[in-house]
């Protein structure tokens, strides 16, 4: 794998170097792979008749078959290579980023960061779409320049071999990035650990940040989420009363959450070192990282099953799992939930102007009662038909007519405060 | 398996026998092992350290001798018997002394029956390890359903009640009228639930944890907040933390996703087994780092026990019984279970997650006949300290022996 640890000495001119990068992987490393993935050793099936207990065996041994004997291990570089992809230091780090300007004049600038089990593939299909709308039945009026970075201690971005690099870091690090840029104004989108991120940057709001876009928005109120964190012990506070039927809904899929299935989350925040597996076996990350929730995992078995929801397919699926593996970052983009302190679905202080997309399968449908009060500035709310937690990556069109609306009323000009 | 209704109560003599290719298999996988980066910082904070779980893979792969296990359990008589539809394996060692009270120990999880190893010689043969006759025990070892050579649960429901009474079940069919049993981790669950059960014949129950009744426990707690000292607060805390812990999370929720790593990751079983509790997980560190184990929790004994799991590919049914546990407790909150009227004793280790103080243990049981604080060992009590353990044993059950049954 080309990922190079900068050796040069430290230096305000060459800490600011944009280096082109492509991915290479070693041959020996897929051949490496492909052994460990035939010589599974497999547990018993659940006991049970559903995903109640984890990941289903049958899911695991489809994607283990498929993985082995179908999956093109060639994909992968292809579709990153076909993109214009650099790594600059930021911090002290090596931050590896997609950055896709469009062929129109006045494109907004735009970074959209992933999440967990994610990764910038993700987004592979929505660079097209964002940068070059006509290309695919859009308006050269709605054209982005697209920047996709890679979080610390993910994909070819840098491992971090210290404590410190928690989501807040991680967002002054991007607002860096997009000032090394050149980029005087520009827009900030995510879900999952990216939206965090993209909150905390709406909080933080560097002047040329112009405003927001999140599809998994911090906005629960915190009397709520103090009855939610009561609930991770099986116990604690009664149910919060006069909500609207909304607010009802969004609470009681939080409390699902929290209650039955956080478990992936509260072993990588405490103890993210005790994973080895995720190193050492591929049907172990496979199954780590297919376990975010249980309605990305049920789209996901889908797929495997021969009947993938939107765009979440297998190969689409292998080539995150793929990715994690080659870079052997299953661990370290694990330690994100350790070094992390803020409540995940909490308001996080956005200020700039926000845009909120509710997808119908995300971990909860945030309430446009719940999202006024969390962005004092919410200039665009809406409600989509389709879409789980990975919403770029398995509606890539919605996605990208969302980001489209969203932003349309701040192209003109900065930003008003 | 028996199919037959005439068999399904017979006892048949087990002895292990590991397959060569299995061990191949296994030291192949630790020799083309796939690491993780060093964890970023100097103590445990975020899990197994890297150095750690190197010392013990390359101790594994070079030093550890796979014929050790093997040996060790059929130098005991061992047995297996259809209970409820599952072939429980146990070890069973008699004592020769006359009047021998029965004594079935469970053990718990990442444990199993290799921690019980070193207490059955001074239980069954006090005079041999410097003991009275008076003190001697027969002693029963079962491996819970879905742990070492019992069978795995193929259906739901097999809690750590069902595995008391299944336990009760095996008691009976050994022809053992008068029996105490003994537990600590999931072992005391299960232990607690013989006593709840009070099954004719079991004259009284032992712990080394406290973790069976948490309804019992926070009630206690609670009663006596106001006259909470400084030690009952952070005992308190400490037994909060338990239910916090990440792996408990895991495998209370979803068993089967870190079932892969476990089963196919030789030193992803290691790591998962290692983090149970900081106090074990610092001496056992030390065993392979230092060469210094704390007692006779020595790197062969760990390991006899990590390999017994890999070698049986029970650990995703191990982690089961925490799914299991989860989705019985709920209901044993809302419709509490009855009393333990039973006499119970109880050994705090210094090293077990937390140190219950002897008015919470009265407060859970109310016949508490016996309360001791031990001078050393932890959560793995009969494994580290077997001599101790043994000693509590001793004193725990003294006066039950010369009564005629439960009063």
């Amino acid at each position: 794998m080309s990922v190079e640890t900068s050796t040069r000495p430290a230096g305000a001119v060459a800490d600011a170097a944009i280096r082109p990068f492509r991915v290479e992987f070693p041959e020996g490393e897929i051949d490496d792979l492909r052994k460990r993935i035939e010589a599974t050793r497999w547990p018993e099936q659940e006991t049970v008749a559903d995903a109640s207990q984890g990941v289903q065996l049958a899911t695991m041994k489809e994607l283990v078959r498929y993985w082995g004997t179908e999956y093109d291990f060639g994909r992968l570089e292809a579709r990153l290579n076909a993109f214009p992809q650099f790594i600059t230091e930021v911090d002290g780090l090596d931050i590896h980023f997609i950055h896709a300007r469009s062929p129109h004049e006045n494109a907004l600038p735009i970074i959209i960061t992933h999440g967990w089990p994610g990764s910038i593939i993700e987004m592979l299909n929505v660079i097209g779409p964002l940068s070059d709308p006509t290309a695919y039945g859009g308006d050269a009026a709605d054209a982005f320049d697209v920047v996709v970075p890679s979080m610390p201690g993910y994909g070819f971005s840098g491992k971090p071999t210290g404590a410190g690099w928690d989501p807040v870091h991680i967002a002054r690090a991007w607002i860096a990035l997009m000032k090394r840029l050149g980029y005087t104004r520009y827009v900030a989108q995510g879900g999952d650990w990216g939206a965090q991120i993209t909150d905390v940057m709406g909080a933080e709001a560097p002047p040329e940040l112009l405003g927001i876009h999140s599809n998994m928005p911090g906005t629960v109120p915190p009397e709520i989420s103090k009855v939610l964190a009561s609930h991770v012990l099986g116990a604690g506070e009664p149910p919060p009363s006069g909500l609207s039927p909304d607010e009802q809904r969004a609470y009681e899929r939080l409390n699902f959450l929290f209650t039955k299935g956080l478990g992936y989350s509260q072993e990588m925040g405490l103890r993210p070192q005790t994973l080895y597996g995720l190193a050492d076996s591929p049907v172990a990350l496979a199954a780590w990282m297919l376990d975010h929730d249980a309605l990305s995992l049920e789209d996901i078995a889908a797929a495997f099953d021969g009947n993938p929801v939107g765009n979440l397919t297998r190969d689409e699926v292998l080539d995150n799992i793929t990715m994690t593996w080659l870079t052997n970052t299953g661990m370290s983009s694990g330690r994100l939930y350790w070094e992390n302190t803020l409540g995940f679905f909490d308001i996080k202080g956005t200020t700039v102007p926000a845009a909120v997309s509710v997808f119908p399968r995300e971990l909860y449908q945030a309430p446009r009662s719940w999202a006024e009060k969390a962005y004092p500035n919410l200039i665009y709310f809406n409600e989509v038909d389709e879409g789980n937690h990975f919403a770029a990556w398995q509606e890539p069109e919605i996605f990208t007519n969302e980001l489209r609306a969203a932003f349309r009323s701040l192209r003109n000009g900065g930003r008003s405060s | 398996m028996s199919t037959t209704v005439e068999t399904t109560t017979e006892i048949r003599p087990f002895e292990v026998e590991i397959r060569q290719e299995e061990i191949d298999d296994l030291r192949r996988r630790l020799a083309t092992a796939r690491w993780p980066g060093k964890e970023l910082v100097e103590d445990p904070s975020q899990g197994v350290q890297l150095a750690t779980l190197k010392a013990i893979a390359d101790y594994w792969a070079k030093n550890y001798d796979f014929g050790r296990l093997e040996a060790r359990l059929n130098a005991l008589p061992q047995f297996t018997t259809e209970i409820d539809g599952l072939e429980i394996h146990f070890i069973h060692v008699r004592s020769q002394h006359e009047g021998a009270l029965p004594l079935i120990i469970t053990h718990g999880w990442p444990g199993s029956v290799i921690e019980m190893l070193d207490v059955i010689g001074p239980l069954t043969d006090p005079t041999a390890h410097g003991g009275d006759a008076a003190d001697a025990f027969d002693v029963v070892i079962p491996s819970i359903p879905g742990y070492g050579f019992s069978s795995e649960p193929t259906e739901v429901g097999w809690n750590p009640g069902r595995v008391g009474q299944a336990w009760v079940e095996l008691m009976g069919r050994l022809g053992y009228t008068r029996y105490v049993a003994q537990g600590g981790d999931q072992g005391a669950g299960v232990t607690d639930a013989m006593g709840r059960l009070a099954p004719e014949g079991l004259l009284g129950v032992h712990f080394n944890f406290l973790g069976a009744a948490p309804r019992e426990l926070l009630m206690a707690a609670l009663n006596l907040r106001l006259a909470w000292s400084a030690d009952e607060r952070e005992q308190f805390s400490k037994f909060l933390a338990v239910a916090m812990r990440g792996y408990i999370a895991e495998m209370g929720e979803h068993p089967q996703t870190i079932g892969y790593p476990l089963l196919d990751s030789p030193i992803g079983l290691a790591a998962w087994m290692l983090d149970h509790d900081a106090d074990s997980y610092e001496k056992i560190s030390r065993a392979f780092l230092d060469g210094q184990p704390s007692g006779n929790l020595t790197r062969d004994n760990v390991l006899d026990n990590i390999t017994l799991y890999w070698l049986t590919g029970t650990a995703t049914s191990a982690a089961r019984l925490y799914w299991e546990f989860a989705q019985a407790a709920p209901a044993a909150l809302k419709h509490p279970p009855p009393h333990v009227s039973l006499p119970v004793a109880y050994t705090t280790f210094p090293g077990e997650l937390f140190q219950a103080p002897r008015h919470w243990v009265k407060q859970a049981y109310h016949n508490l006949i016996y309360f001791n604080e031990a001078d050393k060992g932890g959560h793995f009590a009969a494994w580290e300290e077997p001599e101790v353990f043994a000693g509590e044993m001793r004193a725990a059950f003294k006066s039950l022996r010369t009564k005629g049954g439960p009063s």
